[in-house]
């Protein structure tokens, strides 16, 4: 796809040099970003992203009190400068809690995607390339795809949490299964459209040139197909990021992902519906969290799937 | 078309069975013990008693298809007896029974099932009359306020996760406003015009919250099926017969773009029953998904297996009535 462009942008310089002769250099990351720019919603939503990151990872250093530390004396407080966000039953200062919550969430939602990234393309491209492979592997996809994967994640995390925090500590324990649990989970659709890329992209030109001259395998694949394939696996990275949040938070919201004292924004959304007719305020800074977080990386991914399309590009 | 849906159908045998015994495995390789949950008093041989009485001493080949047996077939053959009257043989059949309340798992899901069904069935109706029209509007003025509008809400309702707007509409509206109750009472009876009001005013909040959802996906997917059709040929050739503007856009071009539309429709259904297990929780609608979350939480073994195995037959189902759809559909898809 990205070679198609590539040369058609190398075709035009070529034409029009006699009437153009200073031309910009043009690469195909300039494009995606000139295309990228125009796209408001995308702008915005990066815009955003960027700055819950940077609170959730400066703001601990500012904010400095700590997330679990009890000050019963000043338990159920409203919104005040000491507390930006109040506190809640136990004197816990929520704004803390939302920041090391959000730490959290953001590593599970990176992490969980990383993992089931590696998997779809991995999947995907030894299916698309090695004919003996797509078979089993595309119906190991079919079957994944039709499992019921809610209740299922539910089950596994019912039945593994204790042996895994015994393994790996209370904390540790439960952010591998959980991670782990996504990434294995939701890599189906990565690898579905990575697997069609590749499927036509091995068919190119340029790939029968690289075998010609006696390429092996492996290189063809990491040096001509990947790279070929990384717009489908860029977009599908910001899906997987807004899914694994989402499922994080419902898992903790269910009352199975992350333990009281080891917040995430889904616990204290969980948490602090025990007390919506009191406190109902309480309810909306986590929520508010996980949905902006959600919304901007939904947006950015929208912009991204624009940009990396080559038709649509001006 | 019909060699294709036996196809299927049969195809969808090994599918179910593989997956079964993937739920199966799961929950019999977990370290945790049924009987973990007794008393440190209960003495070893006692425990040991209670474990084979569950059924847990057979080899695991064994328990599998002593499950199958009895899920495959006792339990449809239950079933059939319990709706036409009929004997079949030995009254004595081993059941699938829930080891937290002792009877039959069937029962338990029978007497789940309605609330479930009213809310999610609902929500999804709600969420296609709002969805169809939506999508109609935005493709045919495209880039008009209502497009923007529309797309704009589409996308905060797949963003915004359903436990979220969920407890966002309880806060507004129950505990500020204090128009609708914030809990779903399922032993409500409807009996005269007051408690029918009432039913409608505790079903709105989890068929809206559901409802929001399942339109801004669908309501997408109406949106790019409609401008795909817009510019085709045979519109052209609509309008130059000289029909009115009406008859285009609401018989010609939005008969053919419902045919994708209804196959995700048909898609979709298993999803909004996974995601009624949450909306469910936040509501707290006794039904199918909070069964579930109890017998998770119980460690309720049969349980839970049963009812993520149902799951995955509504999956495998309808990916099945959404092929055939197509097909029925789109005379231009043959399969043979």
């Amino acid at each position: 796809m990205t070679d198609a462009t590539q040369n058609a942008a190398g075709e035009k310089t070529s034409g029009s040099v006699a009437d153009q002769p200073i031309r910009a250099h043009r690469s195909l990351w300039g494009d995606v970003w000139a295309q990228f720019k125009t796209h408001r919603g995308a702008l915005i939503g990066t815009g955003i992203f960027v700055v819950i990151v940077l609170i959730v990872l400066i703001g601990p250093f500012i904010h400095t009190t700590d997330p679990q530390y009890l000050n019963i004396r000043d338990k159920n407080q409203g919104v005040s400068w000491e507390y930006p966000m109040g506190t809640d039953q136990v004197g816990r200062d929520i704004f803390a809690q939302v920041l090391a919550g959000g730490r959290v969430s953001l590593a599970v939602g990176f992490t969980a995607m990383l993992l089931s990234l590696i998997l779809g393309a991995l999947v995907g491209v030894l299916a698309g390339y090695f004919k003996r492979l797509d078979g089993p592997l595309m119906r190991l996809t079919d079957l994944f795809l039709a499992l019921p994967l809610l209740p299922l994640l539910l089950v596994i995390i019912m039945l593994f949490r204790d042996t895994l925090r015994a393994a790996f500590g209370p904390e540790m324990g439960i952010f591998l299964l959980i991670v782990f649990v996504i990434g294995i989970t939701s890599w189906m659709q990565t690898a579905r459209i990575v697997r069609g890329d590749v499927l036509s992209l091995k068919e190119r030109e340029f790939v029968l040139a690289a075998k010609s001259i006696g390429t092996r395998e492996r290189r063809i694949i990491t040096r001509h197909i990947l790279p070929n394939v990384l717009s489908p696996i860029m977009v599908s990275a910001t899906l997987g990021i807004a899914n694994a949040i989402i499922t994080e938070s419902a898992l903790s919201f269910l009352g199975l992902g992350f333990p009281s004292d080891f917040p995430t924004w889904g616990r204290l959304l969980y948490d602090s519906t025990n007390y919506i007719q009191q406190y109902p305020v309480r309810v909306i800074w986590p929520g508010l969290a996980i949905s902006l977080t959600v919304l901007s990386v939904n947006y950015i991914g929208d912009g991204l799937r624009d940009a990396l399309d080559p038709r649509l590009r001006k | 078309m019909l060699n294709y849906t036996i196809r299927r159908l049969l195809f969808a045998i090994p599918t179910l069975l593989v997956i079964s015994f993937i739920i199966f495995l799961i929950l019999d390789l977990a370290p945790g013990d049924p009987t973990g949950q007794l008393p440190m008093t209960v003495p070893p041989e006692v425990r040991e008693q209670i474990r084979q009485s569950l059924g847990l001493g057979e080899p695991i080949h064994i328990r599998y298809l002593l499950w199958c047996n009895q899920f495959f077939i006792n339990e449809p053959i239950n079933i059939l007896e319990q709706m036409t009257g009929w004997k079949f043989g030995d009254e004595e059949r081993l059941r699938v029974r829930s080891w937290a309340t002792r009877s039959p798992v069937v029962d338990l899901i029978i007497e789940r099932t309605p609330q479930t069904l009213w809310v999610v069935g609902m929500s999804y109706v709600v969420g296609i009359l709002i969805a169809v029209p939506l999508g109609v509007i935005s493709a045919y003025r495209q880039y008009s306020w209502v497009d923007q509008a529309g797309t704009f809400i589409s996308m905060i309702g797949f963003s915004v996760p359903t436990f979220f707007t969920g407890v966002l509409m309880i806060v507004v509206f129950s505990v500020w406003l204090g128009w609708f109750p914030s809990i779903y009472d399922t032993t409500h009876v409807v009996e005269d015009w007051d408690s029918f009001v009432f039913q409608i005013e505790q079903m709105i909040m989890p068929v809206m919250v559901l409802a929001l959802f399942n339109a801004s996906q669908i309501s997408r997917f109406m949106r790019a099926s409609m401008l795909d059709n817009l510019n085709q040929d045979y519109v052209r050739t609509a309008r130059a017969k000289g029909m009115t503007e009406q008859v285009v856009v609401l018989l010609h071009v939005l008969r053919n773009s419902m045919i994708p539309v209804i196959t995700v429709i048909a898609l979709n259904i298993p999803q909004v029953f996974g995601g009624a297990i949450i909306t469910e929780q936040v509501f707290k609608v006794n039904g199918l998904g909070q069964l579930l979350i109890i017998g998770i939480q119980g460690a309720d073994y049969p349980l839970v297996q049963t009812l993520t195995f149902i799951f995955a037959v509504l999956i495998v189902f309808f990916n099945l009535v959404a092929d055939v759809l197509y097909g029925i559909l789109d005379p231009r898809i043959r399969y043979d």
